[in-house]
């Protein structure tokens, strides 16, 4: 599962005037392996602001990915089959890895772990807006596979190329494990479909109709609006826009739906033959920002629970710590 | 020898060899309070779909690395001796294998 552009969201300063002769052919070294499609690893000379808007939108990824495995670790005690369960239960930990190959990349810039879950942890770090929405019945599950991974993939696969390595390499590593995800997502409404009650049929339609907007919100807003993006871009970290990308997950999407045989809430959802793409409708942008802002369905029951989580596993944490001292001053004795 | 205790717990690198008769290959790093959990977090997080059959994990600040910096300096010199690889010799096609 992915964060949506937030990358675009902080608040930057501009980048700062070049100090010094030696900063200026640093910069230029740079900007010449930028532009040469050269990869940066982590001890290489990069400018602060490159690094700033790493931290920021790897932090935000890796925050998405665990804050992601709220909405269905609340479905693993309640799967329908066993199957179902060991399917969950198995994405779920994908995006427990997720998390943590991400933040391992954002500590390779010189932030620390305790420091990236702080940010999370007092509200300060943001999250994709997607985990802010209750998950109601069981057809959200293979809702969120579906549409929401399905979203993720299409977001993720271009960051397999950024220039900063450790990221795409995470994200390589992210994205061979995440279609399963979205096929299981799949497989599981479609069986809903095919063999199901209409009142399942009906409970399926109902999760669509909840989860297409905000899916397709998860690419963030619109280009005219994504100040931070031309420099992204321009450094290799960002390779398609918010508005290609969505245009590219709802051309893909409709046939599904129809395959699936489901509707997409959005009248104006239609094939443009001269674009040969499809129009669709107005998305809401302030029901976005809100979410984002702090104010969706379930922001404050979210963040509560990784709080929880951490601090309820304090004591396994210190525990293991003053273990591993002991040994370390058994054997230095 | 130094003892520090620390809060966070420290960094490792994980090396993973894929199967029998290959080599172990650093596929990421994860914190571990110690190197038995280092190696059990390694199997839980880097070889969920039998990625591995042996995992290699060493404390991040025990790596030695060379200098990127040095790079021009360390590795270039070996651009111009083509005649270190086999594709400089040109032999009689009847012994092309060679």
């Amino acid at each position: 599962m992915y964060t949506q552009a937030m990358d675009t969201m902080g608040k930057d300063e501009a980048p700062k005037a070049i100090r010094s002769a030696e900063d200026a052919r640093l910069q230029e070294r740079f900007d010449a392996r930028i532009d040469a499609g050269d990869f940066i690893e982590a001890k290489d000379w990069m400018p602060d602001h490159y690094r700033k808007t790493l931290v920021r939108q790897i932090s935000q990824h890796a925050h998405s990915e665990i804050v992601g495995m709220l909405p269905e670790g609340n479905w693993i005690s309640r799967a329908p089959t066993l199957k179902r369960k060991a399917i969950l239960l198995a994405k779920v930990q994908d995006e427990g890895g997720h998390g943590l190959y991400l933040y391992a990349a954002a500590e390779t810039l010189g932030t620390s772990r305790d420091q990236l879950f702080d940010a999370l942890h007092t509200g300060k770090a943001k999250y994709s807006s997607i985990f802010n929405y209750p998950t109601l019945t069981w057809a959200d599950m293979g809702t969120i596979g579906w549409l929401v991974d399905g979203a993720a993939i299409m977001n993720q696969v271009p960051i397999c190329r950024c220039s900063y390595a450790p990221y795409a390499r995470a994200m390589i590593r992210i994205c061979r494990e995440e279609s399963f995800h979205q096929r299981q997502g799949f497989e599981a409404l479609l069986t809903m479909m095919t063999h199901g009650t209409e009142a399942q049929k009906a409970m399926v339609q109902d999760a669509v109709n909840r989860w297409w907007w905000p899916s397709i919100m998860m690419f963030g807003p619109p280009d005219d609006e994504s100040p931070n993006s031309a420099q992204s871009m321009r450094w290799g970290i960002k390779r398609v826009s918010n508005d290609e990308l969505r245009q590219r997950f709802i051309d893909a999407t409709v046939d599904q739906a129809k395959l699936l045989g489901v509707t997409l809430p959005d009248p104006d959802l239609k094939w443009n033959e001269a674009r040969q793409s499809h129009d669709f409708g107005a998305i809401d942008w302030s029901e976005f920002k809100r979410v984002i802002a702090g104010d969706g369905p379930c922001n404050r029951e979210r963040l509560a629970a990784r709080v929880k989580a951490w601090d309820d596993g304090a004591w396994v944490r210190e525990a293991a710590t003053a273990h591993a001292n002991k040994q370390t001053l058994k054997e230095a004795a | 020898m130094t003892t520090t205790t620390q809060n966070e717990w420290p960094l490792w690198e994980v090396f993973v060899r894929s199967k029998a008769g290959l080599d172990h290959k650093h596929c990421g790093s994860l914190h571990a309070a110690d190197s038995k959990l280092a190696i059990q977090m390694a199997r839980d997080v880097y070889t969920r779909r039998q990625e591995g059959v042996s995992i290699w994990v060493v404390r991040s600040d025990q790596i030695v690395a060379s200098d990127p910096g040095d790079k021009a300096m360390y590795f270039d010199p070996a651009e111009d001796k083509v005649y270190r690889h086999p594709t400089f010799y040109e032999l009689p096609k009847s012994l092309d294998h060679m």
